[in-house]
């Protein structure tokens, strides 16, 4: 089974309550644990991964307080959100909730839909809170770190030399047209995770999601040793990931995905373009188009790896490559070197 | 003159978030498991003079008669839950009958 909805954790000591709460959660679609107590809930909050919690005020042991106050204070809990459910008498106490940071207030008994909406914004803002640290996170290492702390973000960029991927999914539109919207959202989440963890575990920076597909870039903000290496290394191991997930999806009597992946390595400008309040971390240059059109001419080709002749020079033979040759590619004056690069 | 021992509308609403086969376990947790202890402990929290005890006992059975819609129960039980420690055990017997009353109406409409 896929993993759908988000994790959520109910604590409540009324056992009435607690099942009827975990009842209506699971009813929405998400994967509910249950704990007792105050206690019982901060240690599986430390010991277990949850996006959500919902916290009664009154327990024994360790009240809903006590928790807020425990997960102020705890850097990794800090963020969580909590929406309270309690039947609790008086204003006085949803101010005081509210103050020790719970995001939300639901008296009880929960009314379904109000519980349906507040879920749904919360975990809205933990999506986003967690995608802005990520972000902050990746760009934000060593030099670059640096660099941002003591200048902030500067719009422009500088001149480096790197490796540029572009991937999609062949024949989207005809997937998204034999299942539901919910399971494309789905796959989609499923696809970027792959996507994802196979560039970044190579050292690359995914820069730009765009519906089915994305761009990557190898050797900035940071510098990479082996830029073209690592880029044709990940571009490999996405197309094992999407082959183990069709196997699911095989199962599952799902259409199997195909991707395509075009590289291209060279200088180009790379830094922030944007406003200053809204700015896109990206790469310029001649590589960038090429890259694009190279995933472009996987169909044609019926490859699903391309490269350009920088990045097979840039391999030093460490891969048995497949030329094919001069290719005319769309918005290119001459033709270019093309190889596949066998997954 | 009084209001129905279960709010037809609450009770409904229930039934349609949850599922008719849940609320049927729920109404078994309640009226064989839980409510039982709560009454227990309110005479117990009274005997030894417990009023934060008291106060809790009686705010449980409160939130869990709202749920089921058993209005006069989970009235009663809020008065109990605001109004401190009682001078004698006869608000307790006026809950346990309320209680008794919502029991039965809330089997009856699980069996039906």
């Amino acid at each position: 089974m896929a993993d759908s909805g988000a994790r959520l954790l109910v604590a409540d000591d009324n056992k009435v309550n607690r099942l009827l709460l975990g009842r209506s959660l699971e009813v929405l679609g998400h994967r509910v644990a249950m704990a007792e107590n105050g206690r019982v809930a901060l240690e599986m909050l430390r010991r277990e991964s949850f996006d959500l919690l919902l916290l009664d005020m009154e327990m024994p042991e360790m009240s809903g307080f006590q928790v807020l106050e425990q997960m102020v204070a705890d850097r990794q809990l800090r963020d969580l959100p909590v929406i309270v459910t309690s039947s609790l008498e008086g204003v006085a106490h949803v101010a005081r909730c509210i103050e020790l940071g719970a995001d939300d207030y639901l008296p009880k008994p929960v009314n379904p839909v109000l519980l349906r909406a507040r879920i749904n914004s919360s975990l809205e803002k933990k999506r986003l809170r967690d995608q802005q640290k990520e972000l902050v996170r990746r760009f934000a290492t060593s030099e670059v770190a640096d660099d941002l702390q003591r200048s902030g973000f500067a719009l422009g960029g500088k001149r480096i030399h790197g490796t540029v991927m572009f991937c999609d999914i062949r024949g989207f539109t005809s997937i998204t047209e034999q299942q539901t919207p919910e399971e494309t959202i789905e796959l989609l989440n499923t696809f970027y995770t792959l996507m994802f963890d196979a560039i970044t575990g190579a050292g690359g920076v995914v820069n730009q999601m765009v519906g089915d597909g994305l761009m990557s870039i190898f050797g900035a903000p940071l510098p990479l040793a082996d830029a073209c290496g690592s880029a044709v290394r990940a571009a490999r191991e996405m197309i094992e990931l999407i082959e183990m997930l069709n196997v699911e999806r095989q199962v599952g009597g799902r259409m199997p995905l195909q991707i395509g992946i075009g590289i291209a390595t060279g200088d180009m400008i790379a830094g922030y373009t944007g406003t200053h309040s809204r700015a896109t971390y990206t790469c310029i240059g001649d590589a960038v188009n090429l890259a694009a059109r190279l995933e472009a001419h996987t169909k044609q080709a019926g490859r699903a790896i391309l490269i350009d002749g920088d990045t097979a020079a840039g391999l030093n033979g460490a891969l048995t490559l497949e030329p094919l040759g001069g290719v005319q590619l769309k918005g290119k004056a001459a033709a270019v070197e093309v190889f596949a690069v066998s997954a | 003159m009084t209001a129905a021992t279960i709010d037809p509308a609450i009770f409904a609403e229930l039934k349609d978030t949850a599922g008719v086969d849940f609320v049927s376990e729920l109404v078994a947790t309640f009226a064989d498991e839980e409510a039982p202890q709560m009454l227990a402990e309110l005479r117990d929290a009274l005997a030894v003079g417990s009023a934060e005890r008291f106060r809790r006992a009686a705010h449980s059975l409160k939130s869990n008669a709202m749920t089921f819609g058993a209005l006069p129960l989970g009235e009663l039980a809020r008065s109990l839950e605001l109004g401190g420690l009682p001078a004698d055990d006869a608000p307790l017997m006026a809950l346990e009958a309320a209680y008794a009353d919502a029991a039965a109406a809330l089997r009856e409409l699980v069996r039906g």
